[in-house]
């Protein structure tokens, strides 16, 4: 490695023994363009990877409006039992937007928990708080009860039976010129303390609740 | 023109060499026929190189013993590529349209369309079809212990192509859009939930907001047709590589033959 440029090499790449590096330079020229070339790529590459990916996950950071929707006037219902109304959570998707829920009014004698004070009527969501299947309200029984794995809750809602992990959700009730309307779901944990909407299968008792956050866009109640 | 050399083929399927006389007799329009195909061949090979990865990939040396239970890949792959055709021509008449024109879609292939529901019931069952034979080449492979030593990649790869196609059952479960795929993946889905931390933000993703949406039936559509299809493929092409370049084991119940010079020195 001897020649007319040796006086010439820089001290910074001398063990590299490559052709062409000279004095003043950190970095062979060959090193500068591989390390150039494979940035250009990466930065080409995350330029439409990471926008893709933003686009997909993006649903996950979106809050939802809420909605107020009238589900009867209020001699429907009663205190004592339970009246199904239907209700549309995603409108422009027909049938499969829709959920059932079932309501009653607000009873002193039943709804002892505080949180309940001052609600004017209970409403219950039948997503069952084990996988998500519809519940339904048995009369005789005095209980909800899931079809799919066998989830069985009491008449506040809260678990007597099965494999259901928490009480079932429920909705937030409004009266408006003598008609019950329903608004955003929350959901509850065995003490009825209330939390923002989780999904089934989330537990809200002791770790629970840290395990399983709330969605980013969620308000809390 | 080169002349591709003879593929190792048994000499019984070899075409017999031409008698004396016969060759001098005008060339026949099959021939030609034949001819023009090595042309096309030979002008394909000769750019490509191609024909030595083939006989690299085809015409493999195979331990003694090899059985009918190491064609089990072979027939998980026959049965992907089945899903793949059919799965094409299915989503030339599928709408995942939510508020009913999915099912009406499904239901128009199984009772209008000329075999409609012929090749719709090959997607169907092929795809049970597809998950048995995964299950059962998975047992082939652990039972006779050819996950060892170099295959691990191999096994790891499997892994990954089983949980691929557990994912493509899963998402082709809510495309009919009639009431147990809707309440299927609901549970589905909340299952995926009941993960700690990022289970919720799973659900999240899957159907695209808090509720089961109207973009959740087209994002199931998307992962069903886009995004697992092409990961699966590519996968089995890696998994086809590292069985061509490994080989195949020798089945568990075949003592390893000693070499000659071992022999001799026992005797």
């Amino acid at each position: 490695m001897s020649g007319k440029h040796d006086k010439h090499r820089s001290k910074y790449t001398l063990d590299r023994r490559y052709p062409g590096a000279f004095e003043g330079e950190t970095v062979t020229r060959r090193r500068f363009m591989t390390v150039g070339g494979q940035s250009a790529g990466g930065i080409a590459a995350a330029a439409f990877l990471l926008p893709a990916l933003g686009f997909a996950v993006g649903p996950i950071f979106k809050s939802t409006p809420h909605r107020w929707e009238s589900v009867g006037p209020e001699d429907l219902f009663n205190p004592y039992n339970y009246v199904p109304v239907v209700l549309t959570l995603n409108p422009g998707i027909g049938e499969a937007g829709k959920t059932t829920a079932y309501v009653r009014r607000f009873n002193a004698a039943i709804d002892t928990d505080p949180y309940d004070r001052g609600a004017a009527y209970i409403a219950i969501s039948s997503r069952c708080a084990h996988l998500g299947c519809p519940v339904r309200w048995v009369d005789a029984a005095e209980r909800f009860i899931c079809p799919c794995h066998g989830g069985v809750y009491d008449l506040l809602g809260r678990r007597v039976g099965g494999p259901p992990v928490r009480p079932l959700d429920r909705f937030y009730t409004r009266v408006s010129n003598g008609v019950v309307e329903l608004g955003p779901r929350f959901s509850v944990n065995s003490e009825l303390r209330r939390f923002s909407p989780r999904d089934p299968a989330e537990p809200l008792d002791g770790i629970g609740q840290y395990a399983y956050p709330s969605r980013p866009g969620a308000q809390k109640p | 023109m080169p002349k591709l050399p003879a593929p190792p083929i048994p000499s019984s399927l070899q075409a017999p060499p031409p008698r004396p006389g016969e060759s001098g007799g005008k060339p026949t329009a099959l021939d030609h026929a034949a001819e023009a195909g090595a042309t096309v061949v030979d002008w394909v090979d000769e750019r490509t190189s191609l024909s030595g990865g083939a006989r690299w990939l085809m015409f493999r040396k195979v331990p003694k013993g090899t059985n009918w239970f190491y064609t089990l890949g072979s027939a998980t792959m026959f049965a992907f590529l089945s899903q793949a055709v059919t799965g094409v021509f299915l989503a030339m008449y599928y709408r995942p349209d939510p508020a009913g024109g999915a099912y009406e879609s499904i239901r128009h292939v199984t009772n209008e369309v000329f075999l409609g529901q012929f090749v719709r019931g090959m997607h169907k069952w092929g795809s049970s079809v597809m998950v048995i034979l995964v299950f059962l080449h998975m047992g082939r492979t652990f039972f006779f212990g050819a996950y060892k030593y170099p295959r691990e990649l191999n096994w790891v790869i499997g892994v990954v192509l089983l949980i691929l196609t557990m994912l493509m059952s899963f998402s082709g479960y809510l495309l009919p859009f009639d009431q147990r795929a809707y309440w299927a993946t609901i549970v589905g889905v909340n299952i995926n939930g009941t993960g700690p931390l990022l289970g919720p933000y799973l659900s999240d993703f899957l159907r695209g907001g808090p509720e089961f949406g109207a973009t959740t039936l087209s994002r199931f559509y998307a992962i069903h047709m886009l995004l697992v299809p092409g990961l699966l493929a590519a996968l089995i092409g890696a998994h086809l590589y590292l069985v061509a370049k490994l080989g195949t084991t020798a089945p568990p119940w075949l003592k390893a033959e000693k070499s000659s010079e071992l022999r001799e020195a026992d005797a």
